[in-house]
């Protein structure tokens, strides 16, 4: 029996010890990793708890992150709770398994404290990687603060492992920003967070040897696109009220309430960013001053969920809204953002949704993105409302050297 | 402690509880099936399995349907010995927290790979799992051919071979690149028991088969499974050109134990020249033509060098 550790309500956890701790209290069963900048911190501090006696779970140090993904999913099938950490160059070389992990329906949780990828080589953060996942059929939560790595690194045991869902489930953080920045933190009491995320229940393990299972099969034409549609329409239906359920549990326990889009200032604004991650806060910060000094009816949408994509409730939050401004902390290489085309999905499919929109590409490689900056782009949404159309081109690039960059229109 | 399974003759051995279903898609001929259902039957106890992405795979699971009356498990090409040691690694996590279903069963743990998916792209998984010491066995079934996209060579692929990469021509005589030690490089690895094994004896297959299952760590086999694809021979001539192998001694069959310990396990009576070997097989056809006869000569000087070597590691003792 692992030794509980005595928690204090307020202890000082950058993002890696937030993640760290959750995986120790949901009493994960088999750990396969590979330490990659900056999620190194989340195993060295597993590795940690092991040492001192707080962890009796396998930790099994892999060769490589696909082998890490690897040993998970053997680990998961046999029938165990499993969870990993990542980043970067070490997701992408996780992204084959990453396909087979959820397309056998295996509920691993994955830590992916985000950060560029090269060429060049870049070990700041931004958005690069939790892109690349995003079709690789897995929820994705996404986490804007250290205690939100920690909350959610609890709810993702319960989402992903419950029998109606049986899906993997990434919990993302900024690399730095969030991974590498203390804070305080409300945690849970050792017993309070298992009580919440509760007992592995095992479904169709290997390990259950009278009634033996085969795993990752073959299948061609005849059944491919059945086991695709029937995952992509998990995703679709069952997912967000199973998060949503798993949210009101987590508001009782802790009063931390959280939800599928996070929304600030919402009530009557007229010019809107989307954005993920530690921005979310930044941008927090600056609707309210520039809602203060400027009386610009800013408001800011922060995406709790990226995987599945909660079309409905943006269609809902941007309705009444007169601009958006869609920011992409990644290479669009070649085309519109994820983030603005997403929601250009939404307003394409929402009826009385008029809002014209930008695109702004911003943070690559670490690059900053402050108060100033953000309030330059809701001044320029603000414009945009004002004349009732785009005044500026779809997509800029925000504080990159030389002339200024931006496609598609002027 | 494996409970080793008494299998005296073949009859015995074509009676025993069959785990590994003949309804599958594996070619009339193939050796695969011989040998997966002698590693099978060496042992009574539980058994999870996994298969990389290859011929076996392709031929016994195949939606909505399953060759294996075991827990087995397919995930890519390169990590089937990653599947099976995470699956070890759960098995150890649940035993210690009194959390596993059927808590007197002592299974064992197969990965089973071809020589494209051991010697090539599977050999970093592989090596990281036996550096990491699971308790687990690794079995090769080498052909010496991709076989299951239509025969690209591999590092598995001996010299002279024709195969769809190395293809004898006007100015070729097929593969030029030497077959990788892959028991050496295992045995380096520190893993208890390396062997080669050979589905023509199967006696010999069975003990080794038990002395890896009764082997504490990572155990390395590397099953000569004759192709009658690739290797092009008429497919009732399985057994019969695998016995041209192991007489010739093309594949010598010996263990290593814990590292260094080489005992040869078969000696032919009469050892046969390899040409009688590769005259049965169309992969070889090519060399018989006059201007490839250096390459059946060097093909016997290297098997001549091999077993002088293997006698000699034997009786070293070290």
């Amino acid at each position: 029996m692992a030794d509980k550790m005595e928690l204090k309500s307020v202890e000082v956890w950058d993002g890696n010890m937030a993640s760290a701790q959750a995986l120790r209290q949901s009493q994960v069963d088999v750990v396969a990793a590979y330490p990659i900048t900056p999620s190194t911190p989340i195993v060295e501090n597993y590795a940690g708890f092991l040492a001192n006696g707080y962890i009796d779970g396998e930790y099994v140090m892999v060769e490589s992150e696909h082998a890490a993904m690897s040993g998970c999913i053997g680990a998961s099938a046999a029938g165990g709770r499993v969870a990993t950490a990542t980043s970067s160059q070490g997701f992408a070389l996780m992204v084959e398994t990453l396909y087979q992990a959820s397309g056998m329906r295996l509920p691993i949780v994955l830590h992916v404290v985000n950060r560029a990828l090269a060429a060049p080589l870049n070990v700041n953060g931004d958005h690069s990687d939790m892109y690349l996942g995003r079709d690789s059929g897995w929820i994705q939560l996404d986490t804007f603060t250290p205690q939100e790595a920690y909350d959610m690194g609890l709810c993702a045991f319960k989402i992903g492992e419950d029998h109606d869902i049986r899906l993997p489930v990434m919990v993302h953080q900024d690399g730095f920003i969030s991974s590498h920045t203390a804070q305080n933190i409300n945690p849970l009491s050792d017993d309070d967070a298992y009580a919440f995320v509760g007992e592995f229940q095992p479904m169709n393990a290997m390990l259950d040897f009278e009634k033996p299972a085969t795993y990752g099969t073959q299948t061609e034409e005849d059944w491919h696109f059945e086991h695709k549609a029937r995952q992509h329409n998990d995703l679709m239906t069952k997912v967000f009220p199973k998060i949503e359920e798993v949210f009101a549990e987590f508001e009782a326990k802790t009063g931390r309430k959280y939800k599928l889009v996070e929304d600030y200032y919402m009530e009557d604004a007229e010019v809107v960013i989307v954005a993920m991650g530690t921005t979310v806060e930044t941008a927090k910060l600056t609707a309210r001053i520039i809602r203060e000094q400027e009386g610009i009816k800013a408001g800011v949408i922060g995406l709790r969920v990226v995987r599945p994509f909660p079309f409905e409730k943006l269609a809902d939050l941007l309705k009444d809204v007169k601009a958006i401004g869609a920011m992409d902390r990644s290479s669009p290489n070649g085309t519109v953002g994820m983030l603005y085309n997403e929601i250009a999905g939404v307003m394409a499919g929402t009826a009385e949704m008029n809002a014209v929109m930008t695109n702004y590409i911003y943070g690559l490689g670490g690059r900053d993105m402050t108060v100033e900056m953000l309030k330059g782009i809701f001044r320029e949404l603000n414009e945009n409302a004002k004349a009732g159309k785009r005044l500026g081109a779809i997509q800029r690039f925000i504080n990159v050297r030389g002339p200024e960059l931006s496609f598609l229109g002027k | 402690m494996a409970e080793q399974k008494k299998i005296k003759n073949l009859k015995s051995f074509s009676t025993t509880a069959d785990r590994f279903e003949g309804a599958n898609l594996l070619c009339p001929g193939c050796a695969h099936s011989i040998i997966v259902r002698e590693v099978l039957n060496a042992t009574n106890d539980d058994l999870v399995l996994s298969a990389a992405t290859g011929c076996l795979e392709v031929s016994t699971a195949v939606y909505p349907y399953t060759s294996w009356d075991a827990s087995w498990i397919h995930i890519g090409f390169e990590n089937a010995a990653t599947a099976v040691a995470g699956a070890e690694a759960m098995h150890k996590a649940l035993k210690r927290k009194g959390r596993l279903l059927q808590p007197d069963r002592n299974p064992k743990f197969v990965a089973f790979g071809g020589d494209g998916a051991s010697y090539d792209i599977g050999f970093q998984w592989i090596s990281g799992a036996f550096e990491r010491g699971h308790d687990m066995m690794y079995v090769t079934l080498d052909n010496e051919v991709y076989a299951n996209t239509g025969g690209q060579s591999s590092g598995a692929t001996p010299i002279g071979a024709s195969t769809t990469t190395t293809p004898a021509g006007r100015v070729s005589y097929g593969q030029k690149r030497q077959k990788k030690d892959m028991l050496a490089i295992m045995a380096a690895h520190g893993s208890p028991y390396v062997a080669q094994v050979a589905p023509n004896k199967w006696k010999d297959m069975t003990k080794k088969i038990q002395k890896g299952f009764a082997a504490e760590g990572p155990v390395y086999i590397n099953a000569m499974s004759a192709c009658t694809t690739e290797w092009k021979f008429p497919m009732q001539d399985t057994i019969a050109v695998s016995d041209l192998a192991t007489d010739s001694l093309m594949f010598p069959l010996y263990e290593i134990v814990n590292g260094t310990e080489y005992n040869i396990t078969y000696r032919p009576k009469n050892i046969i020249p390899v040409r009688d070997y590769l005259a049965v097989q169309g992969r070889y056809k090519h060399l018989f033509k006059p201007e490839n006869a250096h390459i059946i000569e060097k093909l016997q000087a290297d098997v001549d060098a091999k077993w002088e070597y293997l006698q000699r590691r034997e009786e070293a003792r070290v």
